[in-house]
């Protein structure tokens, strides 16, 4: 019914320039408040980027000269290399965008496959749920949903680690135990490809189990509130079946509330695979995170974090576009 | 959760909630699970000897031994007992979740009420704050607080709350607008209450029965939250939880050596009292919305 309404579209570019606008806001407010929380927190900030390491002397006063000088000061040379980027990064001794620069693929490729998986399967099994109240499926989906939904998607992941890649007593393993190929393999080639694959299966899984309980659990809550509506009473009145009344008129309403926290988790869902990469060894952002934290590289952290709230920022803006297309109501 | 809530007046409330409540299997059981690891928590310093916690005491015992009638869940890296590890965890994670909770709940309840209430610069700059908030991902930001500040306990326990307040403002707030556009709060004004009153005598007792719910469900994700940070050695590194046992397990190798006796019970531990959380969240929901109630 809405996603077939047409109607003058008079409202999105107000509407989107008002996004646009908080967004900037967003932004400039992430790019403050990444300058503070590293230099205006108690302790020493020599001393954390300087801890456990042999830093040579002169670096160490040519730190403290940049910390003597008054905090606007620093603040504008901060707005102006917001990326660190011609900063070295304290553990691979590169500069520090060259090393994010080549981790942002395999995580894309991670976290995309599973959320692919998850938001399809999440939504079909809360559809067949949510539809059917009550019924023995629903019941165990509920259930089971529930449980993954509970679990630190990590601790999954060292289980399904130990089970299919390490083996458990006389079952062997199956699956690569971490990075994201095999050494010396030619990732271009097939062969290389269907090597990749393997590695990838473990971690796409858990992190697909770990999202897909939240999208199931939310397409199943908002079809429920549309099993009531008075609309689908009228589809049933003109005879129509139980399947095309599902399809047609009550799944269409229901995947509006789950589309929008599919596209608004799809930021979020970046920085959470920090735990599974680190299990998994899979050489993206997230297990760059923690080698920073780990450091701790504090130039390293700093720039890390500065990119996953843009993502956030730049996919919510996309989420609220794609919202305003498909429901014309949140333009008003 | 997004439903608005019309609840009753507070006194008759209570009781009838807790007869609503009492219908709700699932919160039933949870309540349950969950008194049984309070129970275990409480008890744990008289269950566990210091002396089983010690690293150097059990350099004796076999490191990472799968169970045995000496060990019932096995040893960890340093030879000591899973199963006294996992009773004396439950301390930690309980009480990170639970005063972290309040502190979350307290700033996004202040936050959120005021928001709703002062119409003008104020409030708005407050909305600003909380949109903000909202849009910075929790685990990075979790992560850089507890790099800057050290780890200790406390510091764990602040990192969380500041952190996870957002959502509950985000909620209180539009609660807050729907409670004061009701006559009685209007006559409240016209009686000469002040902002102070009507926020504290009208609106609070109002908000609250939404607030309650919506914190068993802030437990169940700080629990999480502590669960990952110590898991990525962001916790006390002398305090023993749920999450800092699976950092050990991570750490020392558990996987590679199959160690799964070190792995499966504090995560199962945390699952569980997640899920009592979440169960007992949304039985108290379910209590008070009447919507939810036909499901």
């Amino acid at each position: 019914m809405l996603l077939t309404a047409r109607r003058p579209r008079a409202g999105l570019m107000p509407y989107l320039r008002r996004r646009l606008l908080a967004a900037v806001g967003t932004v400039a407010f992430v790019v403050v408040a990444n300058f503070f929380l590293f230099r205006l927190l108690p302790g020493d900030p020599i001393g954390l980027y300087s801890r456990g390491r042999n830093v040579p002397a002169e670096q160490l006063v040519k730190l403290r000269a940049e910390l003597n000088q008054p905090v606007w000061e620093q603040f504008f040379q901060y707005v102006r290399n917001p990326f660190s980027s011609t900063i070295d990064s304290a553990q691979f001794s590169r500069p520090v965008w060259e090393v994010i620069g080549e981790r942002v693929w395999p995580t894309l490729l991670l976290v995309g496959i599973s959320t692919l998986l998850a938001t399809t399967i999440g939504i079909r099994i809360g559809i067949r749920a949510g539809w059917s109240r009550g019924s023995r499926f629903d019941r165990v989906a509920t259930t089971s949903t529930l449980i993954f939904y509970a679990m630190p998607e990590f601790w999954l992941g060292m289980l399904l680690l130990i089970a299919f890649g390490v083996g458990v007593g006389p079952l062997p393993g199956i699956f690569p135990i971490g990075g994201i190929s095999s050494p010396g393999v030619d990732t271009s080639s097939p062969a290389g490809r269907w090597d990749v694959a393997q590695h990838l299966f473990l971690p796409a899984l858990t992190l697909t189990l770990a999202y897909l309980a939240e999208y199931a659990l939310v397409m199943r809550a908002t079809l429920l509130d549309e099993v009531g509506e008075d609309y689908l009473v009228t589809a049933r009145a003109k005879g129509l079946m139980d399947r095309l009344v599902r399809r047609r008129h009550a799944v269409p309403n229901a995947l509006l509330p789950t589309t929008t926290l599919v596209l608004m988790n799809l930021g979020f869902v970046i920085s959470g695979a920090i735990t599974v990469e680190t299990v998994f060894s899979w050489p993206g952002l997230g297990q760059l995170s923690y080698q920073a934290l780990r450091g701790p590289d504090v130039a390293l952290l700093q720039a890390i974090f500065l990119l996953f709230s843009l993502s956030v920022v730049a996919l919510n803006l996309i989420a609220d576009l794609v919202i305003a297309v498909l429901d014309p109501r949140v333009q008003s | 959760m997004s439903a608005l809530l019309q609840p009753a007046p507070p006194t008759p409330a209570k009781v009838s909630l807790w007869r609503l409540f009492r219908q709700e299997r699932g919160g039933m059981v949870g309540l349950g699970v969950l008194g049984g690891f309070v129970v275990m928590a409480v008890l744990a310093s008289v269950l566990v000897d210091d002396s089983a916690l010690d690293v150097t005491a059990n350099v004796m015992n076999p490191e990472l031994a799968p169970p045995s009638p000496q060990f019932w869940l096995g040893t960890d890296e340093n030879g000591r007992s899973v199963l006294a590890l996992v009773v004396k965890g439950s301390q930690v994670s309980l009480l990170v979740g639970l005063a972290a909770t309040a502190i979350s709940i307290a700033i996004g309840t202040l936050v959120g009420i005021a928001s709703g209430h002062f119409r003008n610069w104020f409030g708005g700059l407050l909305e600003r704050l909380t949109d903000w908030f909202l849009v910075i991902p929790f685990l990075p930001l979790a992560i850089v607080l507890a790099t800057v500040l050290g780890h200790s306990l406390l510091n764990v326990i602040a990192v969380i709350g500041v952190t996870s307040w957002p959502a509950t403002a985000r909620l209180v707030r539009a609660q807050t607008l729907t409670v004061e556009a009701r006559p009685f709060v209007e006559r409240a004004r016209a009686l000469g209450g002040g902002d102070w009153h009507v926020m504290s005598r009208h609106v609070l007792p109002n908000v609250m029965p939404l607030v309650m719910a919506n914190t068993t469900l802030t437990v169940a994700v700080a629990i999480l939250s502590e669960t990952t940070l110590s898991f990525l050695g962001l916790g006390d590194p002398f305090a023993i939880s749920w999450g800092s046992m699976l950092e050990g397990a991570f750490v020392s190798g558990a996987i590679s050596r199959g160690a799964w006796w070190y792995l499966l019970p504090p995560g199962l531990c945390v699952v569980a009292v997640v899920l009592a959380f979440t169960l007992i969240g949304r039985a108290l929901e379910t209590a008070l919305n009447p919507r939810l109630r036909e499901r």
